[in-house]
C-alpha cells in the first residue's frame, strides 16, 4: 500500500495555503508533516481525509482497498477529539467503535492500550484534555484501518501519554499501516520522514522575489 | 444498519441525560398549553375552538428548541468531520439523527396531548383525533427542521436563523394538523380529507429532509 500526493495545492477563503506540495508514504512508514503554524499543515491532513477540497494535484492510494475511498480506509484524529460529555468513557468509545464499522470491540484491552480503563464509567466531561485526547486515540485502535492521519497527536499529553502513543504507532507500522502526522514537535519515532511546508511556499516567495 | 442505529442510540441517550433536550421540549409544550387557559379566561366553548391549534403551536415551538444544537453539538466537537467522512451515507445518519430526535422531542409530546387536553377543555374523541394528528405531523416538524439545522450548522447563535428558515416551511402541515383536528371536534369538515394530506406531507418530508440536509452539510464543510 502506498499513499502519494503530487503537486498537491490548497486554497482557503481565497489565499494560496500551500502549492506544489509532493510526498509518498509506503506501508510501514512514517511521514512528519511540518512547518510554521499556518503552513497547511491541518489542511493537507483535511484535503487528504476530504474534508477539504483539493485546489490543483492529485491524491492517490496504490494498493488499498478498491471499493473503498481513502477517506474510508483512514482514520483521522483531528485537533478536536470527537467526544461528548454526557456519555461516559466507555460508551463514547463504543459508539465511534459502531460507527466506524467494527463488529465487536474489546473495550476493556482498548482503553487498558490507552491507560483508561479505571475510567471505563466515568463521564467524558470530567476527563482533563490529555485523556480525552487518549479516549480518541482508543478508537485507531479499536477499529482496524491502514492510514493514520493525525493531527497534532501529542500536543496535550504527558511524557509517559506520549512514550505510549510511539508505542501504538510502532505497533501500528509493524502491522502494514502508515502514518502521517502534523506536528511541530517531534513525533518520536525515529525512522519517520519529514515532510516541511513552509520550504515550498518560501522557495516560491524567494524566487517572486527574485524576479521582481 | 450497525451504524446507523449506533447515531440513533447515542442522541437518544445525549437527549434524555442532564443537559439534553428531550426534557426541556415537553416541559416548554406543559408550560405553554398549561398558561393558555389562564390567558382566554373561562370561556369553555373558546378553548374547546382553539384547544388544537394552540396544542400544535406548542409543538411546533417545543420540536425547534432541540433543533439548533442537532448538527451544530457534533460540529463543535469534531464529531461531524467523522460522520462527514464516514462509510455510512451521511443521508442515513442525517435521518437516523432525525429518528433520535423525534423519539426523543415529538413522541413524548403525542404522548403527553391527551392528558394536557383536558385543560382545553377537550373530550375523549376530540384528544384521540389531536394525538393521532400529532403522532402522523410530528414527524414532519423534525425533519423539515433537519434542512434548517444543518444550515445553520456553522453559526454561533444559529437558534433564530433556524426559526426564520424552518417555522414558513412547516405552515402546511400546522394547517392541515390543526385542519384534520378541528374536523374531528367541531366538523363539519370529514376528518379524512386533511389527515390524508397530513399524512402526505409527512411522507414527503421524511424523504426530502434527509437529502437537502445532508446536502446543507457538505456545502457547509467546504
Amino acid at each position: 500500500m502506498r499513499l502519494c500526493g503530487s503537486e498537491l495545492a490548497c486554497q482557503r477563503g481565497g489565499r494560496e495555503v500551500f502549492a506544489g506540495v509532493n510526498f509518498a508514504v509506503a506501508a510501514g512508514e512514517a511521514l512528519a508533516v511540518t512547518g510554521r503554524n499556518g503552513a497547511g499543515k491541518s489542511s493537507l491532513l483535511r484535503i487528504i481525509i476530504g474534508l477539504l477540497r483539493l485546489a490543483g494535484g492529485r491524491l492517490a492510494l496504490e494498493g488499498g482497498d478498491p471499493e473503498l475511498s481513502i477517506a474510508e480506509q483512514a482514520h483521522y484524529l483531528g485537533h478536536q477529539d470527537a467526544l461528548k460529555g454526557s456519555l461516559s468513557v466507555a460508551e463514547n468509545l463504543h459508539f465511534w467503535a459502531q460507527f466506524l464499522g467494527a463488529r465487536a470491540v474489546d473495550a476493556d484491552n482498548v482503553l487498558d492500550a490507552v491507560g483508561l480503563r479505571a475510567l471505563a464509567a466515568l463521564p467524558a466531561a470530567y476527563l482533563s484534555a490529555g485523556q480525552r485526547r487518549r479516549l480518541s486515540i482508543a478508537r485507531l485502535i479499536a477499529v482496524r484501518r491502514p492510514i493514520w492521519l493525525l493531527d497534532e497527536p501529542t500536543s496535550t499529553l504527558d511524557a509517559a501519554a506520549a512514550a505510549r502513543l510511539v508505542d501504538i504507532m510502532r505497533g501500528h507500522l509493524d502491522a502494514g499501516g502508515l502514518i502521517i502526522a502534523a506536528s511541530h514537535a517531534p513525533i518520536g519515532l525515529s525512522d519517520s520522514r519529514e515532510l516541511r511546508l513552509d520550504q515550498t511556499i518560501a522557495s516560491r516567495h524567494h524566487v517572486a522575489g527574485v524576479q521582481r | 444498519m450497525i451504524p446507523l442505529a449506533a447515531v440513533v442510540v447515542r442522541d437518544m441517550r445525549i437527549a434524555v441525560r442532564v443537559g439534553g433536550g428531550a426534557l426541556m421540549g415537553v416541559l416548554f409544550f406543559l408550560v405553554v398549553v398549561t398558561l393558555t387557559p389562564f390567558a382566554i379566561g373561562p370561556d369553555l366553548a373558546l378553548l374547546k375552538r382553539i384547544g388544537p391549534a394552540i396544542l400544535w403551536l406548542a409543538a411546533l415551538l417545543a420540536s425547534l428548541l432541540a433543533l439548533d444544537r442537532l448538527f451544530s453539538a457534533d460540529h463543535d466537537d469534531g464529531s461531524l468531520d467523522l460522520i462527514l467522512t464516514g462509510r455510512a451515507p451521511l443521508e442515513l445518519v442525517v435521518a437516523a439523527k432525525g429518528l433520535a430526535h423525534w423519539l426523543t422531542t415529538g413522541l413524548p409530546l403525542v404522548i403527553c396531548a391527551p392528558l394536557i387536553g383536558l385543560l382545553l377543555n377537550l373530550d375523549l374523541p376530540a384528544e384521540a383525533a389531536l394525538a393521532l394528528t400529532l403522532f402522523v405531523g410530528t414527524p414532519a416538524l423534525t425533519f423539515i427542521g433537519l434542512i434548517g439545522a444543518a444550515i445553520a450548522v456553522t453559526l454561533r447563535r444559529g437558534g433564530l436563523l433556524l426559526a426564520v428558515i424552518v417555522l414558513p416551511l412547516t405552515v402546511p402541515v400546522l394547517i392541515f394538523g390543526v385542519g384534520a383536528a378541528n374536523a374531528a371536534i367541531v366538523g363539519p369538515m370529514p376528518f379524512g380529507m386533511p389527515f390524508t394530506v397530513l399524512c402526505a406531507l409527512t411522507l414527503a418530508s421524511l424523504v426530502v429532509g434527509p437529502f437537502a440536509a445532508a446536502a446543507a452539510l457538505r456545502q457547509e464543510m467546504e
